[in-house]
């Protein structure tokens, strides 16, 4: 049976509800909007718009925050935390998806704690760890950091993944006389790449907008975009603001293009959780 | 138990519902007198279900009314309508213990808590689920979920109970015991029923009467053995059980038969609709309705290809001289290569015209 | 005991050698989760001077960092109740297919991968004294003078509406779908109306996941930290409790006060939700579908 599509009926709950989400969008547009336009005015301070436009704040805040660099760095660790926590990840996904073991829900539960925890709780002492044994100031800091919260994130985006692939198809290769390796590699992979792949950018938009972590451990030529733009804030006064707002928008640009990429391999809402599409 | 709210009959007219520029139900019309099993029977995507929800009102019509006696229904939310319906998945509310769940709709109707104690203890005991009145849904096997369901349907004494294939997700055994239990219920209860299903065979058991529906129109209401041995149309033929569907060119009339060759048979059969001489035409017959022949040079003569077992009787595929494969059913032991004479039963033969896709006709 | 006997006792208990692929993992969250959180509990037991609960007894002594903890609620509370209560109405009135639903899923999800430092960014350009939005209300005459919206409680609470939100939104909307449509559909036809639809059917069956909900929002604003440095008052009102964790740290240099502040805003955190989650027990937590099929 199919449902019709829904009659937009303006009773007055439907206004107050489309109000609601009306006045929030408007709320978020200005908020980028008003970043936007600062970082492409001139003078702008006690009128609706600024007095005249440029792009030479862009140029300025490339040359004064050193971006170049930062950008690397910032490719650099979503490119190696990515890869390590899909690599580490998703075997233990696996044996969690398709074993119940002895201890499974504490495994489970460790897995879990991380990610329920303030990065700030477990950040202060990660860095101060981090700092004794020589990571934190360096990249391979920034990179084991993000690795805590990374690798139980894509242990749970995979196990469900896993747990929806029948296992009849591994008995079917096994009777057919493929070894572990075979199954792996000819069967469980191919059928595993969606999902991998809807990790690994779930796992790059968590690494670029992570600030606590890499904030607590990054030292001056390890920063991401995220702590340099903090930092640049920090210290506005010192800065114009204009320059700031420029690199705030290379932050969101940056963001929006991933979030594209993002959106080619999965659904808005899978963004934040598992959801199922309309049953019908 | 009786049926709460007097009424004498209820009227569909024209009820249709489009989707998207599609018809998913066209124009039905029925009259259901008070009492009386109706089914609506199909296959897959006939609009059956589509008609059951229009009913219920979950589905806005996109034309046409529904009327109980003087009053109009179709402008009425469903639970202003007093009906009673069961789900294919059931529905059951699943953070509600059995009791609560047949409860459900008595509170809803402001009964005083007493009485609904009253009504849910007695529907409980109908359906005899005494010793899981407390439990949830989760906790019971499908054909008890079933009894819930049913028993949270006829609790609130509605004026017509809707049930939308309640029993496609049970096993065979138990849904021949629901199909009694229905009917029994049906009766003793005084119901007025609009069942739905695909299930010939449950269509032909518990009804009263038929609404053979086929892509959102009607193409036959009658009873069951109207429906049964004169099918509307070719394709209810095929749908109730015709398998001997056989591609014919329309000789003579001869009486109230005509007489029609096809693939090297040469046939006479009653005429469904008005097939006219000369014309291509559909022979069809149930394989019970094809015997072997007493003596020799009665019948056609065939070869056995495949047969199954079925216990009392063996169902067999054979094949004429030409090639045309016919399907019969025999209590003689059959083996495959056998030769053998059969005879199409004439007066169960029917002819149907051959036309491009008939649209619904009524007998 | 012999290997095989040994290794047949533990595969009664699903424990074999696949389960080694679990190793890595586990490895990398007790190195770098595990064993950190045990170092910052012996840190913060080991201050520079007094017993090994000085940290604590000092922390919850000096009033400007006790009151961090009401501090951290007072904006987390309320702004994680918000996000998910405003939620609910919305989610349910857009549970069904609509045309540009994915549009508006896609458009919500944009302030989650922002991030809140942007957001910040954003708020004090947006709701700073001569920005649009105190231009708009100055120019309809809704108020004489900017209203002060930044640097400030509001600026933070703000913030974590703009990110918590469509977070909420999203998980109730997921929650939500889950429930099998057929169960309203059989309320209204036993004659239940809306109201009692929902109050009746569709909630009961939502609130464990409101719970839920409720934990992760929490979550995320208990751990308010850059927008509270940046729209917020960082020394007064907004003084929450990774700031005052963050300052023991590395501006005072203090690392038991530092780590035993950490501790502290972890268990808070674990109290609330696990309030949460106790009162989640009480309720039915089971299949949102109508049964088989």
């Amino acid at each position: 049976m199919t449902r019709p599509p829904r009659r937009i009926v303006a009773t007055p709950a439907a206004w107050a509800v489309w109000g609601a989400v009306t006045l929030f969008f408007v709320g978020v547009a200005g908020v980028i909007g008003s970043v936007l336009v600062n970082s492409f005015g001139t003078r702008w301070f006690d009128t609706w718009l600024p007095e005249g436009y440029t792009t030479d704040w862009y140029g300025q805040a490339w040359e004064e925050f050193t971006l170049l660099p930062v950008l690397g760095v910032t490719l650099m660790v979503c490119l190696l935390v990515t890869g390590i926590s899909v690599l580490v990840g998703v075997p233990a996904s696996y044996v969690l998806a398709r074993r119940s073991f002895y201890g499974r829900r504490a495994v489970y539960l460790m897995f879990l704690l991380p990610i329920l925890m303030p990065p700030i709780t477990y950040g202060i002492p990660l860095a101060t760890v981090l700092y004794e044994y020589g990571f934190a100031g360096h990249l391979s800091g920034v990179v084991l950091a993000n690795l805590v919260p990374s690798i139980p994130f894509v242990i749970l985006t995979m196990t469900p993944f896993i747990e929806q692939i029948d296992p009849a198809v591994e008995r079917a290769a096994r009777v057919c006389g493929a070894r572990t390796r075979q199954v792996f590699l000819r069967i469980l992979a191919p059928l595993l790449i969606p999902g991998i792949l809807a990790s690994s950018i779930l796992v790059v938009v968590r690494t670029v907008g992570m600030f606590e972590l890499t904030f607590l451990t990054a030292g001056p030529d390890s920063q991401t975009l995220v702590v340099a733009l903090f930092y640049s804030m920090s210290a506005s006064g010192i800065r114009a603001q204009q320059s700031v707002d420029a690199m705030a928008v290379i932050y969101t640009a940056m963001m929006l293009v991933l979030l594209v990429v993002a959106l080619r391999f999965v659904n808005p809402t899978q963004l934040v959780a598992r959801v199922k599409e309309d049953p019908e | 138990m009786t049926t709460g709210s007097r009424f004498d009959r209820l009227r569909l007219d024209g009820v249709s519902r489009r989707f998207g520029g599609a018809d998913a139900l066209a124009g039905l019309d029925l009259t259901i007198e008070r009492g009386e099993f109706i089914t609506l029977l199909g296959p897959s995507g006939c609009g059956k279900s589509t008609a059951l929800n229009c009913l219920a009102g979950l589905l806005p019509l996109t034309r046409g009314s529904i009327w109980r006696d003087e009053t109009r229904l179709d402008t009425l939310p469903p639970e202003q309508r007093g009906f009673g319906m069961v789900f294919q998945n059931y529905a059951l509310f699943p953070h509600m213990s059995v009791r609560k769940n047949i409860a459900f709709g008595l509170q809803m109707r402001k009964v005083a808590r007493a009485e609904v104690r009253r009504r849910t203890d007695e529907a409980i005991r109908l359906v005899h689920l005494e010793s899981h009145a407390d439990k949830l849904p989760g906790q019971l096997s499908g054909g008890q979920q079933q009894r819930v369901a049913i028993a949270r349907a006829v609790v609130v004494e509605p004026s017509l109970v809707l049930m939308d294939e309640p029993l496609s997700n049970l096993d065979a055994k138990l849904r021949l015991e629901m199909r009694t239990e229905i009917r029994r219920l049906h009766q003793s209860l005084g119901l007025t029923t609009v069942y739905v299903t695909h299930d010939q065979e449950e269509a032909l058991s518990m009804s009263d009467r038929l609404v053979v529906l086929r892509a959102g129109r009607v193409q036959q209401i009658g009873t069951p053995e109207q429906v049964h041995t004169r099918p509307a149309n070719r394709h209810i033929a095929d749908f109730m059980g015709f398998r001997n569907l056989l591609p014919v060119r329309v000789g003579e009339m001869a009486g109230a038969g005509v007489i029609v060759d096809g693939g090297g048979l040469h046939l006479t059969g009653s005429p469904v609709g008005e097939p006219r001489p000369g014309e291509p035409a559909v022979a069809a017959i149930r394989p019970e309705d094809i015997r072997i022949a007493a003596h020799p040079g009665e019948g056609v003569e065939v070869t056995v290809e495949v047969v199954e077992y079925q216990g009392r009787e063996v169902s067999a595929e054979v094949r004429t001289g030409d090639g045309t494969l016919l399907h019969l059913r025999t209590a003689r032991r059959l083996a495959p290569k056998d030769r053998i004479e059969v005879v199409l039963d004439p007066g169960r033969l029917l002819v149907f015209p051959a036309g491009p896709d008939e649209q619904g006709s009524e007998p | 005991m012999t290997p095989v006997a040994l290794r047949h006792r533990l595969a009664e208990r699903g424990i074999d050698a696949r389960l080694l692929l679990l190793g890595p993992a586990a490895l990398f969250v007790a190195a770098l989760f595990i064993y950190p959180f045990c170092y910052g509990i012996a840190v913060s037991l080991q201050p520079a001077e007094g017993g090994p609960f000085a940290a604590y007894q000092s922390f919850f002594a000096d009033a400007y960092q006790r009151d961090t903890i009401a501090t951290t609620l007072w904006i987390a509370l309320p702004a994680a109740l918000l996000n998910v209560l405003a939620s609910v109405p919305i989610a349910y009135r857009m549970r069904g297919r609509f045309r540009g639903k994915r549009v508006l899923t896609t458009v919500l999800v944009v302030p989650i991968t922002l991030g809140t430092v942007l957001t910040a960014e954003g708020l004090l350009n947006f709701l700073g004294p001569t920005g649009w939005f105190n231009r708009v209300l100055l120019g309809l005459g809704l108020v004489d003078a900017p209203v002060s919206l930044t640097h400030n409680y509001w600026g933070v609470f703000l913030s974590l509406v703009i990110t918590g939100f469509p977070f909420a939104f999203l998980l109730v909307l997921s929650y939500l779908s889950g429930i099998d449509p057929s169960l309203e559909k059989a309320g209204a036809v036993l004659g239940a109306g809306w109201a009692q639809r929902f109050f009746r059917i569709t909630l009961p069956l939502l609130a464990p996941g409101l719970a839920t909900t409720f934990c992760l929002t929490f979550v995320l604003a208990f751990s308010v930290f850059p927008s509270a440095i940046l729209v917020g008052d960082p020394s007064g009102t907004t003084r929450v409790i990774s700031i005052a964790a963050y300052e023991a740290a590395y501006v005072r240099y203090d690392y038991a006060g530092g780590a035993a502040a950490a501790i502290v805003m972890g268990l808070v955190e674990l109290v609330v939700i696990g309030l949460v989650l106790g009162l989640r027990g009480l309720l039915y937590t089971g299949s949102t579908s109508g049964g088989k099929g």
